[in-house]
């Protein structure tokens, strides 16, 4: 809006003007996405009784007791543990399986390379949460009903499709010419991605574990659907949502979304890359 | 003769693990959704359809897409026009606007849930301007379309993020001499945007107006926070039946509308936004 005065020049204080609506959309727009996680912190860091009060005030009470309430609270503890290790599980296993994918379609042409990018794309297309459902059946009847490697199972094939399509991109953006250069050096193909390719990758590959943690951690249905007694956070949360007091749900969605910034504000470097090729 | 098999064996794992857990199921489900106790049988439509709350669940998930998605379409664009614009700080708003892609739709509901509970900050706001002396119940029944705001307010907040930086990073792809030469023939900014944006980013605004449609039908934890099943939708159906009336003939019947509806969106987008062959830039 501003630029657009490049070529004829304008009065200055129509350019202020601009300039001053601009960082008020800013500000506003800041202001639109932090409030709200800020008033989950002041009920988080106020006593049950505090949350429970009415009119409400807007600066923290700075008392323990509902963060005190909720990790004392049956079951909490042992649902953060099985998100992690859940959300842990499926980082390793999306990588695992989507990495090679991704090195294999950046690399090679082959017969049968659309098909596959064609099975990745689709598992965009549909509501994968609700493959929880016939999976349930199949787990029971193998044995995986409810275990953590289970429900990590699910959350992968949510993952996977952004493990295969962001390192397709990362290996894309290494040039063959290096890869080329230490075989006739000498490497053989594994020594060579070994040496040169993994290195120049493993930031990007971390930034792409690290959301497919995120997807895990943050996952509620298939989560709800395939656990009874190792539920995960979310699904010991929306499962006890309306019998648990409030100060009980806001320690809770505060314990959620305060690793959701981290990981965040650790690949923050990444996502638009990762945006940007996965569009395509 | 070995590096003609080397990428299969690379794909192996995944389209291994793809057809046995992405593929297998969705058969599986597709035939749960049309069998009874003796084999085929449509009665699990037919408990879907004739049960009062089908036609209400669909009527409120169709609507939640139908407002929600468009409300973050434009927020999207502003959002993304802003950041490409934006010289000073560039990083760390982009830091702030994208906060929300971390966040799970239940800590998206609990973050709302704490303006709009009866204690809560807009009771607590409306009381201290002196509008209100006794707090209203906001997200009872009496109150469904506060319910409604509620869910949309709380969607539009979380999963805007997304959108815009699908966005952003399709505006990173169109050219500057465009906008250069739209300058020399005089088109001012929002000429520019309409004239030169919005047809160049087509790709990119198809992939995020499904992605975030296929979302928003899915939408679940959101409205069972903030209206528990007082405003029901497909999904919270869905587990309704897998849970509480334990019949997963009914609850797969319910996916498979969820899944209809979810590629007839995506046809429609990929239709309206069709990108013309070697028009890309």
């Amino acid at each position: 809006m501003t630029d657009a005065a490049l070529d004829k020049p304008r009065p200055v204080e129509a350019r202020s003007a601009g300039r001053f609506l601009f960082w008020a959309a800013v500000v506003l727009i800041s202001a639109w996405v932090l409030v709200p996680i800020y008033l989950l912190l002041v009920n988080t860091l106020s006593s049950p009784q505090q949350v429970t009060a009415f009119p409400k005030s807007g600066v923290p009470g700075w008392d323990f007791g509902s963060i005190q309430f909720f990790m004392s609270f049956a079951g909490v503890l042992r649902a953060l543990w099985n998100s992690l290790f859940v959300a842990l599980l499926t980082m390793i296993l999306s990588i695992g399986l989507g990495a090679p994918a991704g090195y294999a379609l950046s690399r090679f042409d082959f017969p049968g390379k659309e098909v596959f990018r064609m099975l990745v794309v689709m598992t965009r297309a549909f509501p994968l949460p609700l493959l929880a459902l016939p999976l349930a059946v199949l787990f029971i009847r193998t044995g995986l009903d409810d275990t953590a490697i289970g429900l990590a199972i699910v959350h992968t094939v949510l993952a996977i499709p952004f493990a295969v399509l962001i390192t397709f991109s990362l290996f894309s953006g290494i040039p063959l010419e290096l890869e080329e250069a230490a075989w006739t050096l000498g490497c053989n193909r594994w020594q060579a991605f070994r040496k040169v390719v993994l290195p120049l990758v493993l930031p990007g590959i971390t930034a792409s574990a690290v959301f497919a943690f995120t997807i895990s951690w943050n996952e509620v249905f298939a989560a709800a659907v395939l656990t009874i007694e190792n539920r995960t956070l979310p699904a010991f949360l929306i499962q006890n949502l309306n019998v648990s007091p409030l100060h009980l749900k806001f320690a809770g969605g505060a314990a959620m979304v305060i690793p959701a910034l981290i990981f965040i504000f650790a690949v923050r470097r990444y996502l638009f890359a990762m945006w940007g090729i996965a569009n395509r | 003769m070995k590096s003609k098999a080397l990428p299969y064996l690379l794909l192996l794992p995944a389209t291994v693990f793809l057809l046995v857990f992405f593929v297998y199921p969705f058969i599986q489900i597709a035939w749960l959704s049309v069998s009874g106790p003796g084999g085929f049988s449509l009665q699990p439509f037919t408990t879907m359809a004739t049960h009062w709350k089908f036609q209400t669940a669909l009527g409120w998930t169709l609507l939640l897409a139908a407002v929600v998605v468009p409300i973050q379409l434009v927020m999207a664009l502003s959002m993304a026009s802003i950041v490409t614009r934006l010289q000073q700080g560039r990083n760390t708003f982009l830091y702030i606007f994208t906060i929300p892609l971390g966040l799970s739709d239940l800590a998206a509901g609990i973050i709302w849930l704490a303006i709009f509970e009866q204690s809560g900050y807009l009771n607590s706001m409306l009381h201290g301007l002196g509008i209100i002396d006794q707090p209203i119940l906001f997200l009872g029944y009496q109150n469904i379309w506060v319910i409604f705001i509620a869910i949309v307010l709380a969607e539009v907040w979380r999963a805007t993020a997304i959108m815009m930086v699908i966005l952003v990073s399709g505006m990173g792809l169109i050219p500057k001499e465009f906008y250069e030469a739209g300058e020399v023939f005089g088109a001012n900014a929002w000429q520019r945007f309409v004239k030169i944006t919005l047809p160049l980013l087509r790709p990119s605004l198809q992939s995020a107006l499904i992605l975030r449609t296929l979302a928003a039908l899915e939408v679940f934890a959101v409205v069972t926070a903030l209206g528990g099943t007082t405003l029901p939708v497909l999904m919270g159906e869905t587990f309704q039946w897998q849970f509480t009336l334990q019949d997963r003939n009914v609850a797969s019947a319910y996916a498979m509308v969820i899944l209809a509806i979810s590629i007839l969106a995506t046809f429609f987008f990929l239709r309206v936004l069709r990108v013309p062959k070697g028009a890309t830039i």
